[in-house]
């Protein structure tokens, strides 16, 4: 796999890229099924935004990089999320899909967590991978994107946390690209019964930025009384065009996902989040932020689906437009017949910078059963003139005041992220992007 | 250093070209404290916006210094650096921002890189305040104002008029929908500010507060202008006689310039 590939890759292609990874039969038999599907599907619908014309398909698989494995050969970018080495304890970083720099602390690994890179866990894991890889959160067949995904998976990292144990630190996970590469990663969480657990993840551009794709998939699945924290900042750079699809699988009985993502990325975004609520007393929870700049056009929907009685889903969306960029955000929360008791709340707000900026706050609610409660607040407007006078007042510059009334807008998903060095970097793209 | 002076001659303030300002004028000076007094309507939030540079507020005449500077030629960031302190009577909410983090932010706007106050410094003066003030530690990683109750609004507003100590400072009916025990405490965080580098007018409904502020000066002012100035004497007067033997002296039958 080294020439410059434009889709479709072809079989043989594929074939080999699996062989050389010595993956399982059916892994590669569902590369493969896959790549034939994406053919005669369709795009996923990113409602109100046009992404037909959009570059998925027009990228290199040479990944042009090599994992040596020693710390000192990671970027600074990366290090920078990092820290330093000595306190380096639960670390997967990859670039290009390739494991650069792999940790976990000891006393997790007795206690039979696993945190390592798909591949790796393909072939020591292979039985639990094979539970869950695309299985129940989401479906290779689901449109041409996903399709695509499960025929060119080539980097990502699987996290299993059995029951009843409970990770108290955060790991963390690193995904850097660089060049023309397109990259195609994928996530698996799965916690067990009554353990819990949080996991934190970066993904960034290297190197001089070139067209390239990002096609990313993750699956959280939550299990009876267990609670999944996932964090995330995307920052990939302007000439890459992304397709971001992240769902979760609360099953269990009074489950709990949290989400907080930092979608920062400068290309054209289609991202989609998806919440199942299956269990009863079921609890997902999702906060997003996002800047849009330049021309890039960004598609954001979350949606949380109630199956459980007593199911609790809350969305908070918060964007920051400005120069001519374009963002849709869809919200939805869709209560199943059945699911007595639950309940859905959503928030969407947009804070428009620029006049030449568009942005859409599309609050959606569906409800199929009577026994429910449900809400949704949307706005889009500029900064608040009271709020700047009253700052103002104190003496802050006109910009300066600016600058706080966006962090604070922002701060829900910065002050959820529970490592110190990602809030840290996460404030400062939203300072580079904003000034 | 010179006196603090607020000067404001024959000032004229219109909103939504309804003139409700019509030619007020006050002088405060350094260790002086003066009262602004009058029923609803007759125009002292007004000039209280309008001195600030509240942007739906427009001055169609007139004239007010700062330190000799002009106020009018400023923008409200430099009217705030220049000297002058505004508690607002309904400070905005803003989500996301530490009360601590903007108070600091405020602290450090007037000054050069290089020349801010250390944290340590910060964090000792913003112990010393909210403990003058009753204030709960936990009140400063609050975000600003958001879900305070009424009386917790006003406290900030002094809290932050005690960190950030102005030359000249207004106070607008800080004093509405505090219970008496915060009006006191309130009051002693207004009395610390008392000497020659501060000046301060009080604008006020009641006399309720000036029993533990007590003012140099007490102005009434009725139809957007200063009616009738005297000392101490006169907002005793006012409580219990009311404000209608001022309306029969001056020949004034409606006091209200039209708004609310």
């Amino acid at each position: 796999m080294t020439t410059e590939i434009t889709f479709p890759v072809n079989q043989q292609e594929v074939t080999n890229f699996s062989k050389d990874r010595q993956e399982p039969q059916w892994f590669t038999d569902l590369r493969l099924s896959s790549l034939e599907n994406a053919f005669s599907l369709e795009l996923p619908k990113a409602e109100k935004t046009r992404i037909n014309k959009w570059n998925f398909t027009s990228f290199d698989f040479d990944a042009k990089t090599s994992g040596s494995g020693n710390f000192s050969d990671l970027s600074d970018s990366v290090k920078s999320l990092v820290g330093e080495e000595k306190n380096i304890q639960n670390l997967i970083a990859q670039k290009n899909g390739v494991t650069t720099f792999q940790a976990l602390h000891e006393d997790l690994k007795n206690k039979g967590v696993i945190f390592t890179d798909l591949t790796t866990a393909l072939s020591n894991h292979e039985e639990l991978v094979k539970k869950y890889f695309m299985q129940d959160a989401i479906s290779a067949n689901e449109n041409r994107l996903t399709s695509l995904h499960a025929a060119l998976v080539n980097g990502g990292t699987f996290l299993y946390v059995p029951k009843n144990v409970e990770v108290e630190v955060p790991l963390q996970a690193v995904y850097s690209h660089e060049g023309t590469f397109g990259l195609f990663n994928h996530v698996v969480i799965v916690a067990e019964e009554n353990s819990s657990v949080t996991y934190v993840e970066n993904y960034l551009s290297e190197g001089s930025h070139s067209e390239a794709v990002a096609n990313i998939v993750a699956e959280v699945y939550v299990g009876d009384g267990a609670t999944v924290r996932y964090g995330a900042v995307d920052n990939l750079s302007d000439t890459v065009t992304t397709y971001v699809n992240r769902r979760g699988q609360v099953t269990g009985r009074d489950a709990k996902l949290y989400w907080a993502l930092g979608q920062m990325n400068d290309g054209n975004t289609v991202s989609e989040n998806t919440t199942y609520l299956v269990g009863e007393g079921s609890y997902g929870d999702t906060k997003t932020v996002s800047i849009g700049r330049g021309n890039q056009s960004q598609n954001f929907t979350t949606n949380i689906i109630h199956f459980g009685k007593h199911s609790d889903g809350q969305i908070l969306k918060h964007g920051v437009m400005k120069d001519s960029a374009t963002s849709i955000f869809n919200g939805v929360s869709k209560i199943e017949h059945g699911a007595t008791k639950a309940n859905g709340e959503q928030t969407e707000r947009v804070l428009m910078l620029s006049e030449k900026a568009r942005g859409d706050a599309n609050p959606i609610l569906l409800i199929d059963e009577d026994d429910v409660t449900a809400g949704h607040a949307a706005s889009v407007g500029k900064i608040d003139p009271l709020q700047m006078f009253y700052l103002m007042s104190r003496g802050l510059t006109k910009k300066e005041a600016e600058r706080l009334i966006i962090h604070g807008f922002l701060a829900p998903v910065v002050n959820a992220l529970p490592i110190e060095s990602v809030k840290e970097q996460l404030y400062d793209v939203i300072e580079r992007k904003v000034y | 250093m010179t006196k603090p002076n607020l000067t404001v001659k024959d000032l004229h303030v219109s909103i939504e070209e309804k003139e409700i300002l019509k030619g007020f004028g006050i002088e405060v000076n350094g260790g002086e404290i003066h009262a602004i007094m009058g029923p609803n309507g007759t125009g002292k939030s007004t000039l209280a916006s309008a001195l600030m540079g509240h942007p739906k507020f427009e001055v169609t005449e007139g004239q007010a210094t700062i330190g000799g500077e002009d106020l009018f030629d400023m923008d409200v960031d430099e009217r705030a650096r220049a000297g002058l302190f505004l508690a607002m009577q309904y400070p905005s909410e803003i989500s996301g921002v530490t009360n601590a983090d903007f108070i600091r932010s405020a602290m450090n706007a007037g000054r050069e890189e290089g020349d801010e106050v250390s944290l340590m410094k910060f964090i000792r003066q913003m112990d010393d305040k909210m403990n003058t003030l009753e204030i709960d530690e936990s009140f400063q990683h609050r975000y600003l104002n958001e879900g305070f109750s009424g009386g917790e609004k006003k406290r900030n507003e002094i809290l932050q008029l005690l960190m950030l100590k102005p030359e000249i400072a207004i106070l607008d009916e800080i004093d509405s929908g505090l219970d008496i025990d915060a009006l006191k405490v309130v009051s002693k965080g207004i009395n610390e500010m008392r000497g020659d580098d501060f000046g301060c007018i009080i604008i006020t409904h009641y006399q309720r507060l000036l029993n533990y502020i007590q003012p140099d000066f007490v102005h009434v002012m009725m139809q957007g202008r200063i009616v009738k100035s005297g000392g101490p004497e006169l907002a005793k007067k006012l409580e219990e006689k009311g404000y209608d033997w001022i309306k029969e002296e001056l020949g004034i039958e409606d006091e209200k310039v039209g708004q609310e």
